[in-house]
Parts: C-alpha cells; sequence; structure tokens
C-alpha cells in the first residue's frame, strides 16, 4: 500500500465531509507532521524493536464514516459488571453515541466536535493533541490528522463516578482489513474520582490496525484508574496511546493488562505537571504465540514533591515477544521526586524473547529514583515444591505463573474487572 | 513398604549418597542423624524424586514400586510424603488454595473424587487443631514472610491432610520452640498406624523423646554406618560424631 496516497486521499475525503470545522487547523497542522515524519521505522530509537511499518504493506479500509454493529455483536464483547457501568463504544475508531450508554448523571459525554465548540471548548483547545509534545512521531500524528468521530468525556468538580466508565473499541473486519484511530479526551475535574476500562475487540477475520489516543487530564484532588485490557486476536494490531497530564495534586493508577494481539504497542505517558502527585503504573504482559508487546512508558516529573512507583511483569511463552522501555524523566526543578520503576519477566519457552530497558533522565540533584528488571525462568525449586505434593508438573506450572501475575493482578480495584482478567488467565493456563 | 539397596546418587558430578542400604517396615519409625552435610537432605530429596539430583547405581523399592521410575507428584500420590528442611516460599498462591490443589490432585491419582467445598474444609479444621495452626497463616501467600517455626508447622499440617503413607520429616524439628515440638510430633504421631511409617531427620535426641523410632541410623559421608536401636540417640547426644568419624577414618580419606 502507498501509505502517502492512501492518507492523502483519506485525508481529502475526510476534508469534504467535515468542511472547515473547528477542528480543522489541528488536523491540517498533524497531517503535514505526518506527511513530514512518516510511519516511524526501526532506525528511530523509539521504534527499534516494534516493526509496524511492514503492517502498512496490506490493504485496508479506512472508514471515515459511522458504521454500526449489532446489539447481538455488542453483547459478546461486554466486560462483566456492564449492567452497572457507563459504556462507551467505538467501531472502527468512531464514537457510536447509538450504542453507548451513559448511566451516571454527573458524567458527561460529547461527540469531541461539539465538545469544542461548546462550553468546553477551552479545554479541548487547551489539552487535545498534548500528547504530540511527547510523541513526535508520524503515527501520534496520523491520529491528530484525522481527530473526527472521536469522544470527549468530563467529570466536574467534587464528582465521584459510582459507575465505572467501559470503553469498548471494537473493530469490525468481518468484510476486510480495517485501520481505524479512535480519540478521546477525557478531563477530571478538581475532586472528581472515575475508573476507566478500555478493552479491544476484532469481530471477524480480517487484519485491524487500530491507532488509538486518549489524553486525559486531571485537576486538583482528583483520582483516576485506568485499566486497559488488550485481548485481542492474533490478527489484531494496534498502536494504543494513552497520555496523562496531573495538572494539580492528584492521584493516578493506571494498570496495563495484555494477553493477546499480533503486534502491540504501548504508549503510555504521565505527566506530574503539580507538585504532591502520586502515580501507580502496573502492567502485566502474559503472551503466547507470535504476540509481540511492547510497553513504552514515560513519567514525566516536571515539578519537585511527586511519588511514582512503576511495576510491571512479563509471561512471555512460545515465540512471543515482551519489550519494556520505562523512561524516568526528573526535570531540573523537579527536586524531591521519589519514582520507582521494577520490570520483571520469565521466559517460559525457548522461542520466547524479552527486551527490558530501563531509561533514567534525571536533571535535579536531591531525588530518589530506583530502577530494576529482571528475566529468568520459573523457578524449579517452586515447581519441586509443588510437585512433590501430588501436583502435576503442568498444573504446578500454571499455579507458579498465575502466582507471579498475582502482584499486578492485585491492583485492578474494581472486583468485577479483576475478577474476569483472572479468569481469563487461568482459562490460558489450563488450555 | 520402603527398601533402599546400594544407592549411590549425587549431583553436578559430585558423589555425595555412596550406597546407602535401608529397609523400613510399615508401622515402623525409622531416625537418621548425622553430621552436616553427611547426605541426609540429599537422601530425602532422592526418595521425593528432585529431578535435580542423579541416581547413579542402586535401587528403592516403595510399596512394591520402583520408587526411582516415578516422578515426584506420582510419589506423592503412592503415599510419599517429605516435610521439607528449607520449605519453599511462594508469594501470589494462597495456601488453602494451594492444599486444596494438593489434596484433590492426590485423590484424582488414586480415582478418588476431589474433595467438595464443605468437606474440604470439614477436613481443614479438624487438621487445624491437630496441628495448631492458624486460619489467618492458611489465607496468605504459601510460606511467605512466614517465620521458620510456621513455615514448619505448615508442612506438618499438609502431612496431616495428605496422610501419607511414608513421612520423611527433614528436620522438621530445627528452629521449633518447645511447645511447638510438642505440637508436630502429636501431629506426627497421631499418623502413625500399623500401614504408615515415618522417616524422621533430625540433629536432636530431644525429638525422639516424643517421636519414639524404631531404628536410629546414622548417616556419615553417604553411607549409613552405624544402626541402633533409639539408646543410639543418647549415644551421639552424649559423645558427639568423633567416635563415629574416629571408627571411619578411611572415610575421612575419600573426601
Ligand atoms: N546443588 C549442590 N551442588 C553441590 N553440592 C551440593 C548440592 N546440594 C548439596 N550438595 C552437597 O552435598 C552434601 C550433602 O548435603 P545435604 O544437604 O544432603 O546434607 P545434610 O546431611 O542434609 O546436612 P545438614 O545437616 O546441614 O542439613 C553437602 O556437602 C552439600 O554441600
Ligand atoms: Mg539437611
Amino acid at each position: 500500500m502507498d501509505t502517502n496516497n492512501f492518507f492523502t486521499e483519506h485525508f481529502n475525503k475526510l476534508q469534504s465531509q467535515v468542511g472547515n470545522g473547528n477542528l480543522q487547523e489541528l488536523r491540517q497542522k498533524a497531517f503535514h507532521s505526518f506527511n513530514e515524519k512518516g510511519i516511524p521505522l526501526g532506525r528511530n530509537e523509539e521504534w527499534k524493536y516494534t516493526r509496524i511499518s511492514n503492517l502498512f504493506n496490506k490493504q485496508y479500509t479506512f472508514p471515515l464514516q459511522l458504521t454500526s454493529i449489532s446489539e447481538q455483536d455488542l453483547k459478546e464483547l461486554r466486560l462483566p459488571g456492564h449492567e452497572a457501568a457507563n459504556e462507551l463504544v467505538f467501531v472502527n475508531g468512531l464514537f457510536s453515541e447509538v450504542l453507548s450508554n451513559i448511566r451516571s448523571a454527573s458524567l458527561q459525554v460529547q461527540p469531541l466536535e461539539v465538545a469544542a465548540r461548546g462550553e468546553f471548548s477551552n479545554i479541548v483547545s487547551e489539552h487535545l493533541g498534548h500528547s504530540s509534545d511527547y510523541l513526535k512521531d508520524g503515527i501520534n500524528a496520523l491520529n491528530t490528522a484525522f481527530v473526527h468521530g472521536g469522544v470527549f468525556i468530563y467529570l466536574g468538580k467534587g464528582k465521584t463516578l459510582e459507575h465505572p466508565i467501559y470503553l469498548y473499541n471494537i473493530t469490525d473486519a468481518r468484510t476486510g482489513n480495517i485501520f481505524s484511530q479512535p480519540r478521546s479526551l477525557v478531563y477530571l475535574a478538581g475532586n472528581a474520582n472515575a475508573q476507566i476500562v478500555e478493552t479491544f475487540n476484532t469481530i471477524g477475520t480480517g487484519e485491524s490496525f487500530t491507532n488509538g489516543v486518549m489524553e486525559i487530564v486531571v485537576e486538583q484532588d482528583a483520582m483516576l484508574e485506568h485499566y486497559k485490557i488488550q485481548n485481542d486476536a492474533s490478527h489484531a494490531n494496534q498502536v494504543s496511546t494513552t497520555h496523562i497530564r496531573q495538572i494539580g495534586k492528584s492521584y493516578v493508577h493506571t494498570v496495563t493488562i495484555s494477553l493477546n494481539g499480533g503486534i502491540v504497542r504501548n504508549n503510555l505517558n504521565v505527566v506530574l505537571e503539580a507538585e504532591h502527585c502520586e502515580t501507580h503504573l502496573y502492567g502485566l504482559y502474559f503472551i503466547g504465540g507470535d504476540t509481540h508487546v511492547d510497553n513504552h512508558t514515560l513519567v514525566d516529573n516536571v515539578t519537585p514533591h511527586s511519588f511514582s512507583n512503576e511495576f510491571y511483569k512479563g509471561i512471555i511463552d512460545d515465540n512471543a515477544t515482551g519489550i519494556f522501555n520505562g523512561k524516568i524523566m526528573v526535570q531540573r526543578l523537579a527536586q524531591k521526586t521519589n519514582a520507582y520503576q521494577s520490570n520483571k519477566n520469565i521466559l517460559l519457552s525457548d522461542g520466547a524473547s524479552v527486551n527490558t530497558k530501563p531509561q533514567l533522565e534525571i536533571f535535579a540533584d536531591d531525588v530518589k529514583c530506583s530502577h530494576g528488571c529482571t528475566v529468568g525462568q520459573l523457578d524449579e525449586e517452586g515447581m519441586f515444591y509443588l510437585r512433590s505434593r501430588g501436583i502435576r508438573e503442568e498444573k504446578a506450572r500454571a499455579l507458579l505463573v498465575h502466582a507471579f501475575a498475582m502482584d499486578v493482578l492485585e491492583h485492578i480495584k474494581p472486583a468485577a474487572i479483576r475478577s474476569y482478567v483472572d479468569h481469563l488467565i487461568s482459562e490460558r493456563l489450563e488450555s | 513398604m520402603l527398601s533402599i539397596e546400594n544407592l549411590h546418587a549425587g549431583i553436578e558430578g559430585k558423589k555425595i549418597l555412596k550406597g546407602i542400604n535401608l529397609e523400613i517396615k510399615p508401622g515402623e519409625v525409622h531416625a537418621i542423624m548425622g553430621p552436616n552435610g553427611s547426605g541426609k537432605s540429599t537422601l530425602a530429596s532422592v526418595l521425593a524424586g528432585r529431578p535435580e539430583y542423579e541416581v547413579t547405581q542402586g535401587k528403592v523399592e516403595f510399596l512394591g514400586k520402583d520408587l526411582l521410575e516415578l516422578s515426584p507428584e506420582k510419589r506423592a500420590g503412592e503415599g510419599l510424603f517429605l516435610a521439607f528442611q528449607y520449605p519453599i516460599e511462594i508469594a501470589g498462591l494462597s495456601t488453602t488454595h494451594f492444599i486444596k490443589t494438593s489434596v484433590n490432585e492426590v485423590r484424582k491419582y488414586r480415582g478418588q473424587q476431589p474433595l467438595d467445598a464443605v468437606s474440604f474444609l470439614k477436613m481443614m479444621k479438624e487438621k487445624m487443631a491437630l496441628v495448631n495452626i492458624e486460619k489467618t497463616l492458611l489465607s496468605r501467600s504459601l510460606n511467605e514472610g512466614f517465620s521458620g517455626g510456621e513455615k514448619k508447622r505448615n508442612e506438618i499440617f499438609q502431612m496431616a491432610m495428605l496422610e501419607p503413607r511414608l513421612a520423611i520429616l527433614d528436620e522438621t524439628d530445627s528452629g521449633l520452640d518447645i511447645d511447638a515440638i510438642r505440637i508436630v510430633s502429636n501431629g506426627v504421631n497421631a499418623l502413625r498406624s500399623k500401614d504408615n511409617a515415618v522417616l524422621l531427620v533430625t540433629h536432636y535426641q530431644r525429638l525422639l523423646d516424643y517421636i519414639v523410632p524404631d531404628f536410629v541410623h546414622v548417616l556419615y559421608n553417604g553411607q549409613i554406618v552405624k544402626s541402633g536401636p533409639k539408646e543410639l540417640a543418647y549415644e551421639l547426644e552424649e559423645r558427639g560424631y568423633d567416635f563415629i568419624k574416629s571408627e571411619f577414618p578411611a572415610m575421612e580419606e575419600l573426601n
């Protein structure tokens, strides 16, 4: 596929479709930037281990207009606890109001275009696209170049969401390969409190390539929990960006669970812009087959007195590949920063591989930072202990793998989601 | 029940067991004593089937089966139990879940139905009382952060749950306070019957006051160099191992 022609054609098509809308300028600038930079190649240090350019050799349909799926299709993809959740549905990268279900009166959800010209226009113009200050590559620009059909999620001052937000990224690839680019902007005002759970599903046998961006802004005293659960088909590829700004003293807790997919690249940025922020980043990639999961994280400490703790674990089987690239940035003014990072991996087969790279860039002198990574095999002594109690080898292995995952899983706070993920893992281990 | 014949075994090319002969009959209690590094834990590990150890010579028969041919899990299924000298900690695996899996796997091996939740709980309660173990301990990750004594007690609890035919206790008394030794001994004695046997590895004669052995063996440099009635333990306690070492000077040279 000639990517330049393909996207230029689609860009022009979108222009004529949406006219001179209010996001026009943002799109145009980003498209220009995309044309300049192109799809990131392996020679780009940030993309050294994750080659996505080959994915563009395929032919895709890139829907610019909302299509729908049936209630039945959706039903099978719903997460446990959905009866009491605010459900937001994206189909092929575009927000479907019809399929969505807002249950909390305090939660405001609008199409991005609407938010950009209404009472939230200031917020949108200030924060939409902030991620491109950090992700200066063509793939991030590409999402912004096509920003339309996205969603704006707002939780007002002092509001606590009693129902979590479930955000489904669904690709309908029943009629062929689909390229899609979901986009959302989330804003938690002062003292607000929300849980967001994102999942990714591809229906059908066509390949999917999802290039999604979610930007989240967290104000003073707000609390955000963000869960990303990736258990898509092996022919589903994605670049999934979550960009979080803590603009006031606030609390952020993220858990990224990657269980299946083709090529999966996660960009998770947390920018601690205010003093006394607290941030927790957890991740588990438990992968087999030919799945490739790359977790690129950045914790950027801009101001003093913040605390961050990052803990990622990998269990890699078959010919799967895990990448962990964790960057901690402590800027010149960010004295008294406490930043911790740890990445532990076990390889379950000879074909499995992992690449782990901590990156500390510290420009302040009075900080506490630590990082560590390990790569190993399943503990032989543990295996013998379990087997000596009559537990078959495969079962003993399953227990140990599950136990290894536990100290990440326990950080999934919504019980329904925790037991769902736990169940997915048990199921995998029993098969 | 257990018959060990000229057993030679080692690890990574190092010879540790150099011709062990031992016969244990149902209903008997045997104690093995011997200096540090003489091969006691190695013998226990080889009997339980630890894969790192290599058996280079000899035969072991357990309840009519060739023990060395069986995987560790099958040995447990056949009724062999090893209480580890150093129980392993496994973070993230609940002790209760582990024990339930273990009990049901062994039942499955024996062609029995798995225990339902109610029967399992009932059995747990009964055995918990027997070894005086706290419920809160069992809800924690397996041995993680357990004190030395708690780990040992957990081993005996597992033994009680699995009701083995032959229990091998590797220094289960080490690190236990006086009350705990009594409790652990009660647990072991409760298991004793005319069909079951116990092999105790210990350094201290005190345990043998509670679990009275039929035979005491001295393992030295990979061989059983002396066997006798329980009084042998008193003699060792009094005289130390020097008199044995002097009786077997040739062995020293072999080292
Ligand atoms: N993995 C190993 N590699 C090399 N040598 C080993 C290994 N495991 C055990 N040994 C050696 O084998 C010998 C016997 O060890 P073993 O643990 O069986 O002794 P023990 O009689 O149980 O001692 P203790 O009374 O201290 O528990 C020791 O010299 C020990 O160092
Ligand atoms: Mg020992």
